[in-house]
């Protein structure tokens, strides 16, 4: 046992004198936990950002990880800036968040914003620290939200709050290995890296750009034991032959719903290992992990607070009251995180079924193909751009790959082509579309209807499925 | 036309749409050595449901993960039968 977590507020700490065994891995090297325990891989300049508002901007995964032992417990606030964040929303990230100084690797992205008078370069390799580090700080950590229009929201959280999901938590030992799929910049994946530093294991990191088949090969070299992703991360990895060479004995699945097809599959693939998956998001932080292979969740889980969670649902939306969610949101015209009784509410609908909560999917109709999250009416916009088209409906399809993919229901104007003009003007619609957005944006395909419903209140009727 | 010919038909015609050079489509190729990605795999799928009216990655009761090209070609000619 290490000292009392409420005081320890550095991660350095967790890392004790570390075992020479244990390891941080990426692609392209690796870390030994001992070496970074009593050192920097940020040139000695330590006593420069101690106090500061940070934003982290490295770009490889190991300088990200190093950087976030040593800024814990030494900054003021630790802005972990994601890897998918919008340049052009670099500025009001850093005004929001009051940065005053940069940490930065090779691979971070360009921006004249990161040119502040305190900005340090993550260096490969790790040097001995000259002098112990300046006394540990209550750092605020702030993560961003993924991925919809608009700068993103700033969640600020503790890392109290951040580790309370691990206190009493699976058993882990020396010989634990934890791997994952995630970008630890984003909140499921900096659970897994903090579960590693917490449970003395070594950590397989993932390097983005990377195929998965150099993936897997990887974590096998490495032994992974513990493995965490998205089901779309896992669909993926089964469908690579290199699969066979991992016997993970803890698979996790977290961030995307979690079907039956996908944990009996997993189950299948690894008879020995504990198949489970974890209900967290960036702003209620971990909520449940469920254990018994089966999707959604207990009724129970529900009626009954369990480690502190509270939840709820509300309107079919599921409501978490928690230790471990964020404190709140920063930045201008910052809204509340929670209700007037202290509850996040996640905009994820559930369903009740013989006693078991299933998702449904997202209240605001955000249809998240792979993990990338998008807005219909955004590809509605650009379809109904074209001459011929009255309005459109995108809708999401089930899809077995990428959880989900879009399709479009189109309108035309009255007396717009007939027949065999149809099949040109469907790639008229497209070629339009592959112009003004990302591929995953583009419809699947095209239907066209005679009329979209029209829902009371005069907005088009969008029916979840 | 056969089940193989409407798949890879439908995998060139994806792999144009979206800027990638797909491999030689024999029958031990590895998907993911195909040059389509999930996104790619994922709107083959949903085209193939509309032009053989069945998803059987879907409707199946074990999912399914097929390795190779022969592997996904024999999931849908089960899945017609």
């Amino acid at each position: 046992m290490k000292m009392a977590r409420a005081e320890a507020q550095s991660l350095r700490h967790f890392l004790g004198t570390g075992s020479p065994q244990r390891f941080f891995f990426d692609r392209a090297a690796r870390a030994g936990v001992a070496d970074i325990a009593a050192g920097t891989s940020l040139g000695d300049r330590l006593e420069e950002l101690a106090g500061r508002s940070v934003l982290l901007a490295t770009g490889s995964q190991l300088a990200t990880a190093l950087a976030l032992i040593e800024l814990s417990g030494l900054v003021r606030r630790l802005t972990i800036l994601p890897p998918d964040a919008d340049s052009d929303h670099f500025s009001a990230v850093m005004a929001g968040a009051e940065i005053d100084a940069v940490v930065t690797d090779p691979a971070s992205p360009a921006s004249a914003a990161f040119d502040l008078p305190v900005r340090v370069e993550s260096v490969p390799g790790i040097a001995v620290l000259a002098a112990p580090p300046p006394a540990a700080l209550g750092t605020e950590w702030v993560m961003l939200t993924s991925g919809t229009s608009g700068v993103p929201k700033m969640v600020v959280h503790s890392l109290a709050g951040l580790t309370a999901p691990m206190r009493g938590g699976r058993a882990t030992g020396r010989d634990v290995v934890w791997g994952t799929f995630y970008d630890i910049r984003r909140y499921g994946g900096l659970q897994i890296f903090l579960r590693a530093i917490l449970g003395d294991a070594s950590l397989v990191l993932s390097s983005a750009g990377e195929p998965i088949a150099d993936h897997l090969e990887r974590l096998a070299r490495h032994g992974v034991t513990h493995l965490s992703g998205t089901p779309s991360h896992w669909r993926k990895a089964l469908m690579s032959p290199e699969v066979k060479k991992i016997s993970p004995r803890y698979v996790r699945l977290s961030g995307e719903i979690a079907d039956q097809a996908i944990l009996d599959s997993l189950r299948k693939t690894f008879p020995r290992a504990v198949v489970g998956h974890a209900y967290a998001s960036t702003e209620a932080g971990v909520a449940f992990e469920v254990d018994d292979g089966l999707e959604g969740f207990p009724a129970r889980f529900v009626e009954h607070a369990r480690d502190g969670v509270e939840m709820k649902v509300l309107n079919g939306s599921l409501r978490i009251r928690s230790p471990r969610a964020a404190r709140r949101y920063i930045g201008p015209d910052a809204a509340s995180l929670v209700d007037d009784d202290g509850f996040v509410d996640t905009g994820d609908m559930v369903e009740l079924h013989d006693h078991r909560y299933v998702f449904a999917g997202r209240r605001g109709g955000i249809i998240n193909i792979g993990g990338l999250k998008v807005h219909p009416e955004e590809i509605e916009a650009v379809i109904n751009r074209h001459p011929q088209v009255r309005m459109s409906l995108v809708r999401p399809k089930k899809s077995p790959i990428t959880g989900s993919i879009v399709i479009a229901d189109v309108v035309l104007k009255s007396g717009a082509c007939v027949g065999g003009e149809l099949i040109e003007l469907k790639g008229d619609i497209l070629k339009l579309c592959r112009e003004a957005l990302p591929r995953h944006k583009i419809p699947a395909s095209i239907s066209f209807v005679p009329a979209l419903d029209i829902a009371a209140s005069g907005k088009l009727a969008r029916r979840q499925s | 036309m056969s089940v193989k010919l409407t798949i890879i038909g439908q995998m060139a015609q994806i792999a144009r749409e979206h800027g990638k050079i797909l491999a030689p489509l024999r029958d031990d190729l590895v998907l993911l050595d195909s040059g389509l990605d999930s996104l790619g795999f994922a709107v083959l799928v949903a085209r193939l449901e509309d032009r053989l009216g069945i998803d059987p990655f879907t409707t199946s009761e074990d999912a399914v993960f097929p390795v190779t090209l022969g592997d996904f070609v024999k999931v849908y000619e089960n899945g017609a039968r």
